[in-house]
């Protein structure tokens, strides 16, 4: 067991270390030498981790559940740093790994030219390690340091570019909105601390089904189910890690930060901690459906209002931001209905089409000359086959085409929903059906937009406009063949078999997965039944309308837009929550504060008390100085007048 | 070998005697010596309160080093030069003699009139203050106090800004005017005890009227220290007008001086007031950590805004002393309650690192353009890469990101917080927010950006001296933020001790 302490060691320190001296010597080790040391530390982590799935995954070997070292003991409660490595676990540092790697190789492409090269491979790796330190976690207490970490990394590369007006607005915009968030993840860990007087996953789980009548109040006579509490505290971290209504404005914004990091962390593994965190804590969730009531309707409100919004995007960028901000709503809605282990899935799938997609789009980005605006791009299918195959592949499995990864997870999905009885299911449903037609209606209203139809860019652009270099294509293909194949390979085990046993779970009256494997014979089996559902029509209606409605007739989409015009202002004001914000909370608390100062502190106890008594003080002493005028018959009067007054309290006392 | 001498007096006179001898190279005429023989006195000084923490024994709660010896004796009238540490003050102790190396330090260059005799205050100030932590004396422990504030008068009156004169009044009657009050409950409470020391006012029997009096006494005299709201308003103005140096003691030291007060006197000499007046402490605290959170948010000056953040840091300070008691009244144990306590006195070292190395982030700027002004900076990153790398790091522990010392105490705090009521947690974490606001907000518009203008366009990276100062307290953010441990064990026995005492009522 030791020697897999070492490995566990290594795989988080590795980045690390690679960030570190990427990062503090990267004056002396030069652009190669940043790119090479961090990509060696990243590289060993993903080698690492793919032993630990195969020890793990296939051959069984037992979970890894081990202190590091104790970061403090207080009041008999130990708080400390370890790892626990399940099936869950081990997916996780696979995906993240994997990702991470291929954006490391695709960086050194991407940003070729930028002079903060070095910084930038610190901050990947940096991530890197807060990223599987937030998945390796076997204790609340770190799971909140990884969470805030890549909280903090994501800060950084969102306003990478620091000379942005655009970047240094959007990276505090993320940090403020994800700290509302994790306002709410803390009170959820507080709960567990005073409810479990310990913060140990394994303890708190074990002791959860005894606390399942709990209650607690809150507010001062009511008294509502601790474990609804504490699920939906640590749910409001979830909504601003993964993004979901009303916490999700940061995520569109993030897209100021360089395309290499809007794919690993704004897509493939950042956002989703939140629903790592919820499958992570399935054994708390299962025992209130309250929880899991809210969980599915936030689900689903994200999945389906933030589709729309992917419809007007000019920006490609965006348009793969919202269609994140869509499918992270999938992932929270498969929680929602307690198929932990299809949100999982889910998550996995979207890992690798998603990078791919965001990947591609820089990829396209540079051959632009970083010209984001799709109305200026068109037909680049010839002139970047790699890019556009790779694309194509991509949108397929996000759109959930049959065959591809994201059918069998989207479907599942649907599947779930279909099948659940929790409180809010029915609008679930409807949500996650009709996204599926609005999904593939943008994806495809993108890939048109962006590789057929007239070339819409400039001649010295056109000009210019070539494949981009290997660095950038192999990662394409490396995440296009995962994008193929993994749903078929992984939706037996992961859904229907024994996968997360033991790391996931699920009472067997919320069991929908276990109802829907019941019919389940092998992935063709699944293909075949999804293809008697009407999602994958959906699907297809939808790429078919944006091909119709972009290729085919450009005009009805203007005509649109002129005729439905408050539907167009509505999705292009993304309903008024950005402005709502800026008004509401920033414009409201700078208002506060500035009443606060100038009236509270400079006024009242400035003004008033302090500078008042000083005032008081000398006016006193003006009447006071009157006294002593010098004239010896005043003084003479004065001792006289006390000499009186000292004698009636004598006699007044006396008597 | 250390355990034979008096190690605390050795603490409290090597620098008070050497801030003598800086004096003596005179004025100006010699400022290297000066400042040489400072460097040294003050390195001396941490170097001996090293053995007082590797020898401390963290096993216990009795009071540790301690030397006895008569002082003054007027028929009844006794007071002895009475010294001790235990778990809660040896702490701040070995915080203070790290930050004077680096006050010392970071006036170097920049104190260019009467170089000796500002070294000397500080110097002198140190031996203070380390004696206000190690009086087991009340008396003793008052003379020092008051003592104190004369070299930081002296700091801020002498090398101060343009309003200089209206902060050193403001900054001296106010505190002055609290500690008339604790001088009044310490007579009054020697007439009952016919004793000064500290440890047997600790167990005087006082019925509910008296502590509650005597409460209100030490109250006035801390809270105006720490400050609490609403006597807080001498300390952005205090800060505003004091040289660097200056400002990183007041922030980093004098402010635990107050906190120092509740856990040595309030608390354990009159638990059963405590206990009633509570609530107020609580509604103080968050009033702080609210109100001047939002306070701070709207600060043009770069100062102001980092003391109203110190002040807003500090009301977890004062919340985490008084939970409790309500802890206990809700959940019928103490379980949760040394949490707070603990919590506050880890904020308070943490405080000591972030708000001292904020604050010498100020003075690297301000040295070079002589504005403190917010608007006058934009872009900083462009010109100064490394000094900005410090400046994120700083600012991400004062917003309480975990893995940095910031995160540390609020987060104890908010989790004894929530034992009490979840309301009170409810508050105290909204400084997630509102703190990371202000500080990151400041951090976007000094740091961040195109450059600004000329004069930022000319601004040159940190020297060398700069450097090790920033980077002594970022090793010192970051150890205790991803290690607490040792801290915490040697403040945990003497916690416990002191949570039995107010556990038990004196009625």
């Amino acid at each position: 067991m030791d020697d897999m302490k070492d490995i566990y060691l290594l795989i988080v320190l590795a980045p690390l270390l690679g960030s570190a001296i990427a990062g503090l010597f990267g004056k002396y080790i030069g652009r190669s030498g940043a790119h090479w040391v961090t990509i060696i530390g990243v590289a060993t982590s993903t080698i690492l981790s793919l032993i630990v799935f195969k020890d793990i995954v296939i051959d069984g070997a037992p979970v890894f559940n081990e202190t590091i070292y104790t970061w403090m003991v207080v009041d008999g409660v130990r708080f400390e740093v370890g790892f626990l490595v399940d099936s869950l676990t081990a997916m996780m540092m696979v995906v993240v790994t994997f990702v991470s790697l291929m954006v490391h190789i695709y960086t050194i492409g991407y940003m070729h030219d930028d002079p903060g090269y070095q910084r930038f491979f610190s901050y990947i790796s940096l991530f890197t390690f807060s990223m599987l330190m937030l998945v390796m976690a076997n204790n609340f207490m770190q799971l909140f340091f990884g969470w805030e970490a890549v909280g903090l990394v994501s800060y950084l590369l969102i306003g990478f570019w620091y000379k942005k007006p655009t970047a240094i607005y959007a990276n505090l915009k993320a940090f403020l909105v994800n700290r509302v968030g994790d306002f709410g993840f803390l009170l959820g860990i507080a709960a567990v601390l005073m409810y479990f007087n310990s913060l140990d996953y394994a303890d708190v789980f074990a002791a959860a089904p005894l606390m399942q009548d709990m209650t607690m109040q809150v507010i001062p006579g009511q008294d509502w189910s601790l474990m609804a509490v504490i699920g939906i505290l640590l749910f409001i971290g979830a909504m601003g890690k993964s993004a979901q209504v009303p916490l999700h404005v940061w995520l569109p914004d993030s897209m100021e930060g360089p395309t290499p990091i809007s794919a690993l962390i704004h897509a493939a593994t950042m956002v989703t901690a939140g629903i790592f965190m919820v499958a992570r804590m399935s054994p708390l969730y299962e025992l209130s459906e309250t929880a899991l009531s809210v969980i599915l309707v936030i689900g689903s409100i994200t999945a389906l209002f933030m589709g729309l919004l992917g419809i007007v995007q000019n920006d490609i960028k965006r348009v793969v931001a919202y269609s994140t901000l869509s499918q992270l709503g999938y992932m929270v809605v498969a929680l929602g209905a307690s198929a932990y282990a299809a949100g999982v899935f889910h998550l996995m799938t979207h890992a690798f089409f998603k990078a791919l997609l965001f990947l591609a789009a820089g990829s396209v980005i540079i051959a632009m000359h970083h010209e984001q605006d799709m109305r200026n791009m068109g037909g680049l299918k010839k002139y970047m086959p790699i890019t556009y195959w790779t694309m194509l592949i991509g949108s397929l499995a996000l759109i959930g085409f049959p065959g591809f990864a994201g059918f069998f997870s989207k479907d599942a999905i649907i599947e779930a929903v279909h099948h659940s009885e929790i409180a809010g299911a029915g609008f679930a449903y409807f949500s996650v059906v009709v996204g599926v037609f609005i999904t593939a209606f943008y994806s495809f209203r993108m890939f048109f937009l962006v590789f057929h139809g007239k070339e819409r860019m400039d001649e010295h652009t056109r000009s210019h406009i070539h494949e981009s270099p290997w660095v950038v294509t192999v990662p394409l293909i490396a995440l296009a063949i995962p994008s193929i194949i993994i749903g078929a390979i992984y939706i037996g085990p992961m859904l229907f078999g024994d996968f997360f046993t033991g790391a996931i779970f699920v009472l067997p009256e919320h069991d929908v997965l276990g109802e829907i494997g019941q019919g389940y014979s092998g992935w063709g089996g699944f293909i075949l039944h999804g293809m008697q559902g009407i999602a994958v029509y959906l699907a297809l209606a939808g790429a078919g309308a944006a091909w119709y409605l972009y290729m085919k007739r450009p005009d009805i989409p203007t005509m649109f837009k002129e005729k439905l015009s408050i539907v167009y202002k509505v999705l292009d004001n993304k309903y008024g929550f950005d402005d709502f914000n800026e008004k509401f909370f920033a414009g409201g608390s700078r208002r506060l504060g500035g009443a606060l100062w100038g009236v509270g502190d400079v006024k009242i106890i400035d003004g008033f008390v302090v500078n008042g008594t000083a005032k008081g003080v000398v006016w006193l002493a003006g009447v006071l100085r009157n006294l002593q005028s010098g004239f010896l018959y005043h003084y003479a009067f004065a001792m006289i007048i006390g000499l009186l007054l000292l004698i009636i309290l004598f006699v007044m006392t006396i008597g | 070998m250390f355990s034979e001498l008096p190690l605390l007096s050795l603490l409290i006179w090597t620098p008070i005697v050497g801030g003598g001898l800086v004096l003596l190279t005179g004025g100006d005429k010699n400022s290297l010596e000066a400042k040489v023989i400072a460097l040294l006195i003050s390195i001396v000084t941490f170097g001996l309160s090293l053995p007082l923490w590797s020898n401390f024994d963290a096993t216990t709660a009795v009071m540790q080093f301690p030397e006895w010896h008569k002082w003054i004796e007027i028929s009844s009238f006794k007071v002895n030069y009475h010294l001790g540490v235990d778990g809660i003050s040896m702490p701040l102790i070995v915080l203070t003699t790290f930050t004077t190396v680096l006050v010392v330090l970071a006036g170097w260059e920049v104190i260019k009139t009467k170089t000796a005799q500002y070294l000397a205050a500080f110097l002198i100030m140190e031996g203070l203050m380390i004696g206000v932590f190690s009086a087991l004396d009340a008396m003793l422990f008052y003379v020092f106090w008051e003592a104190m504030l004369i070299p930081m008068f002296i700091v801020i009156g002498i090398w101060g800004g343009p309003r200089r004169v209206y902060a050193t009044i403001k900054f001296f009657l106010y505190t002055f005017f609290g500690s008339v009050f604790m001088l009044v409950a310490l007579i009054y409470m020697f007439f009952q005890a016919d004793s000064f020391a500290i440890l047997d006012l600790h167990v005087l029997k006082l019925d509910l009227t008296e502590q509650i009096l005597i409460f209100i006494a030490f109250l006035l005299a801390f809270a105006v220290k720490v400050p609490m709201w609403p006597v807080h308003t001498w300390l952005p103005d205090a800060h505003v007008e004091a040289p660097t140096g200056g400002s990183v003691i007041l922030a980093a030291i004098m402010l635990k001086l107050g906190a120092y007060g509740f856990l040595r006197f309030s608390l354990p000499i009159t638990p059963d007031a405590s206990s009633v007046l509570d609530g107020m402490m609580i509604a103080l605290s968050l009033i702080a950590v609210i109100y001047i959170g939002f306070v701070a948010l709207v600060q043009q000056d770069m100062k102001k805004l980092i003391a109203y953040s110190s002040i807003s840091h500090m009301g977890f300070v004062t919340l985490g002393f008084f939970l409790a008691f309500t802890i206990y009244d809700n959940t019928g144990s103490w379980s949760g309650a040394a949490l707070g306590i603990e919590g506050a006195m880890v904020q308070m070292i943490s405080h000591g690192f972030v708000s001292g190395a904020m604050f010498l982030s100020v003075g690297v700027l301000y040295d070079r353009l002589h504005s403190r002004e917010i608007s006058d900076y934009g872009g900083v990153v462009n010109t100064m890469p490394v000094f900005a790398a410090f400046a994120i790091l700083f600012a991400m522990a004062n917003a309480g990101l975990p893995g940095t010392s910031g995160f540390v105490g609020e987060f104890m705090v908010i989790l004894s917080a929530f034992h009490a009521n979840f309301w009170y947690a409810f508050l105290a974490a909204t400084t997630l927010i509102i703190g990371a606001a202000y500080t990151l907000w400041m951090v976007k518009r000094v740091y961040f950006g195109e450059v600004a203008n000329d004069n930022v366009a000319k601004l040159k990276d940190l020297n060398s001296r700069e450097f090790i100062i920033l980077g002594l307290l970022a090793i010192a953010v970051l150890a205790l933020g991803v290690y607490p441990a040792p801290l915490l064990e040697v403040m945990g026995p003497t916690v416990d001790n002191l949570l039995q005492h107010i556990g038990q009522s004196k009625l």
